[in-house]
Formats: structure tokens, C-alpha cells, sequence
């Protein structure tokens, strides 16, 4: 049973729960660091005179499966918190960007071995269809940047698959977008 | 024609384009000829299905007659898809699968930079996201298509074969009629026909880099747009709508 709430707990308060949830594909981060929760809101008296909290989420890719489970995911722990009065909202404007995956889902990505975006986007899109050079992956096993890219895609959308010419190990990109 | 009427058969097209093709090439999956091909054919189609089910929701919410993506995507017959005739032509081999693809997205990537300055704030937005994702499909079809052109005697005799098969499907990507222009002048639709140039300028830098011939003919299929398909998308929908013919509104 969800225990009931005694007061209306902060967003900074709700922020640190979601911290919590963990992205369903890749679950060492959570749906915060990942940057696919947008907005959060007490909105007063929006349900039978109640306030109501909104919960603005943002898919990763267009085609992104795990956009269902993640808002399933949202709304279970904090119902489990004593939630009751929750909406979720999809937004696709701004589209999201690798560029909002936080410092420590950067950092537990690479201990997981998923390298993380080695560029911002803006310097990605002025990159394509340039002859600019790619950056340089470093393989997350060895260290060594003599690594090649066998395909654009991986197990998702957002990763490529690359391999390291020193240790030979495959591993995930995850690509900057 | 009022812009009221021509949007929702402007993103009917937009819509179909990513679904039909979406579906074309899961076709591939379990069939691919590497593990890599696999998933990356998934994944290109996965992000079109997800576009599709953008346009095709945002036509359904403008059209305000209660229906849906699904409603669109299993509902219709072939007559009524306003897909272009390239994108539901067969996978074909390997070589015809990444022409296809090399002409459709150059010239989504094209489209889309355009309609993410949409006056409409709702096509804007899945313009800019899908944008995004249409960077990479393109990346990897032109890729393909260089090295497959200036692989072996064999892959380079394919891919041209390809290049000239399907080149007489490409017109139709840049055809403007009723529904376009009146759009086009409120600056919510992108004027297709601008962008014919700009296609045509880097799908020769592509394949001139692969050592591949540009074709010279002028003479261009049509009639997807208006509902008039080949012979192959009913066989396509035949399989993709089956579930839903024979269960309507099943769910999961």
C-alpha cells in the first residue's frame, strides 16, 4: 500500500525519486540522467479542485519502444510514493539531445561500457555531410583510440556499433543525436 | 482547396512515405546478410514507424473525425495510402534495398530541414526530431552505396543495375499539385520541387564518389500520391493489416 501523504512534496523532492527509475534499455542510468524527464509541475487546483502533478516526458528516438514502459515506470514509483494525482504529457518539442544525458549518466554509461557522445550535437550536424574527421571513440576496455565503426546501428537506435583494433573487443557508441 | 483540407492529406503522405518504407524494410530483419545489416535495417525502420506514427496521428487529430494512427496504418486500403510508388518497390537484392533508401533519404533529409520551419508548430516539431534520426539513415545509405559501387566488378555492376532500376521512381518525390502549393504559400509545407536540385547535386557527388553513373533518363512513374500504387503495396498490406482484418481492434 502507498502511504499517504501528509504534505505536497517539493519537485526537488519528486526530481530525487525519479533519479531512481531506471531507463528500461539501458538500466545502469536512470530517466533523469538520460534527460527524458522534461518538466515537472504542481499544477493547483487542476484535479476536482486538487493539485495535480504534471510529468512532461520526451522520447529519445521517434520510433523509441520503451516510450510506454518508461512513462509506466514514472507513474508506478510515484504512485508507490503516494501519488495520486499525476498526469504524464509526451512532448517532442525540443527534440531531445544527446547533449542532455547529465554528467553522471555519462560517467555510469562508459563503466558499463557503452561509450558515451563524444561530441555537443551542434558540432555533430555541422559535421555531416562534411569532410571533417569523426571524433576519435576510445575503446571503454583498453583505452586505445584505434577503433573502428562496423555499423551506425546497434541493439538501439541511439547506439553504434564500433571495435577496438588493439583488444579486438566489440563494443556500443552511444551516438551523439 | 482550403489549407483545413489539404493537411491531413499532406501528412497522410508524409505519413505513409515512413510507414510503407518502415515496413519494407523490416522485411529484411532475420534476412540480412550480417548480424550488423540486421539490426541496422531494424533500426531504420524502427525510427520510421515511429515517424509515420507521428504524421499519421497529427493528420488524425487535424481531420478531428475520431480516428487514430493504427486507424490509418491497418484501416485503409491500397487506394487510399498517398505513399510515393519508390518506397513500396520490393527489397529486391541488397543493392536495390540501399538505392532505394539512398533516394528516399536524401531527399527526407532534404524535406525535413525545410519543415522544421513549418508555420505549423506540431509539424515543426516531428520534422526537427525525425530530422535527427534521418542524418544517420542517410549516412549509412550513402556509405553503402560507395562501397558497394566501388567494391567488386560484381557489387559494382549490381549497384548500378539498382541506381537505374529504380531512378525512374524518384520524380515523384519532387511533384507538387493542389495540396502542396496551398500549403506551401501559408509556409506550413515544405515546395517540394525546390529541393530537386539540391538532390540531384549530392546524390551525384555520392555517386560519382562511388564510381557509379547518374542516369540520364527524363521519363518518370507517378500516381502514388493520388492513390494509384503498382501492384506491389496490396501484397505489402495484405501482410502488415492482417491482424487487424481478421481481429479488428485487437489489442495486445
Amino acid at each position: 500500500m502507498p502511504t499517504e501523504l501528509s504534505s505536497q512534496p517539493t519537485t526537488n523532492q519528486i526530481w530525487a525519486w525519479l533519479v531512481a527509475v531506471p531507463d528500461p534499455e539501458i538500466p545502469v542510468i536512470s530517466v533523469v540522467e538520460l534527460g527524458i524527464v522534461r518538466d515537472l509541475q504542481w499544477l493547483a487546483d487542476a484535479c476536482e479542485g486538487e493539485p495535480e502533478l504534471l510529468v512532461a516526458i520526451t522520447p529519445t528516438y521517434s520510433g523509441c519502444p520503451a516510450t510506454d514502459v518508461i512513462a509506466g515506470d514514472i507513474e508506478q514509483a510515484l504512485r508507490a510514493r503516494g501519488i495520486q494525482r499525476l498526469r504524464l504529457e509526451n512532448r517532442l518539442t525540443p527534440p531531445w539531445t544527446t547533449d542532455w544525458i547529465t554528467a553522471s549518466g555519462r560517467r555510469k554509461l562508459r563503466d558499463y561500457g557503452i561509450v558515451p557522445p563524444a561530441e555537443r550535437a551542434a558540432a555533430s550536424a555541422r559535421s555531416a555531410g562534411s569532410n571533417r574527421l569523426p571524433p576519435v571513440i576510445e575503446c571503454p576496455r583498453c583505452g586505445s583510440t584505434a577503433t573502428v565503426k562496423i555499423s551506425e546501428f546497434g541493439s538501439t537506435p541511439c547506439k553504434a556499433q564500433y571495435r577496438c583494433g588493439d583488444c579486438l573487443e566489440p563494443f556500443d557508441y552511444f551516438k551523439c543525436l | 482547396m482550403t489549407a483545413d483540407d489539404a493537411a491531413p492529406e499532406y501528412l497522410l503522405r508524409l505519413g505513409d512515405n515512413c510507414l510503407i518504407l518502415g515496413h519494407r524494410l523490416s522485411e529484411w530483419v532475420g534476412h540480412a546478410p550480417v548480424l550488423e545489416e540486421d539490426l541496422g535495417l531494424a533500426n531504420v525502420a524502427l525510427d520510421l514507424l515511429g515517424q509515420a506514427q507521428h504524421w499519421l496521428g497529427l493528420a488524425a487529430e487535424i481531420e478531428g473525425e475520431g480516428r487514430d494512427a493504427d486507424w490509418f496504418a491497418f484501416r485503409r486500403d491500397a487506394g487510399d495510402f498517398r505513399n510515393a510508388l519508390l518506397v513500396e518497390q520490393p527489397n529486391g537484392d541488397f543493392s536495390h534495398t540501399m538505392a532505394r533508401q539512398l533516394y528516399f533519404d536524401l531527399w527526407h533529409v532534404l524535406l525535413l530541414v525545410n519543415l522544421q520551419n513549418s508555420m505549423h508548430a506540431g509539424i515543426a516539431g516531428i520534422a526537427a526530431k525525425a530530422h535527427k534520426e534521418a542524418r544517420y539513415h542517410l549516412e549509412r545509405s550513402g556509405d553503402w552505396v560507395i562501397r558497394l559501387g566501388d567494391g567488386t566488378e560484381e557489387s559494382h555492376r549490381r549497384m548500378q543495375e539498382a541506381i537505374n532500376e529504380l531512378w525512374n521512381f524518384t520524380g515523384e518525390l519532387f511533384e507538387s499539385d493542389a495540396v502542396d502549393e496551398v500549403l506551401a504559400a501559408d509556409g506550413v509545407a515544405a515546395d517540394a520541387g525546390r529541393i530537386e536540385s539540391s538532390w540531384r547535386k549530392q546524390l551525384g557527388d555520392i555517386l560519382a564518389e562511388a564510381t557509379l553513373d547518374l542516369p540520364q533518363e527524363n521519363w518518370m512513374r507517378h500516381g502514388g500520391r493520388r492513390g494509384i500504387h503498382s501492384e506491389h503495396l496490396g501484397f505489402l498490406l495484405a501482410e502488415m493489416q492482417f491482424l487487424q482484418r481478421a481481429y479488428p481492434d485487437a489489442r495486445w
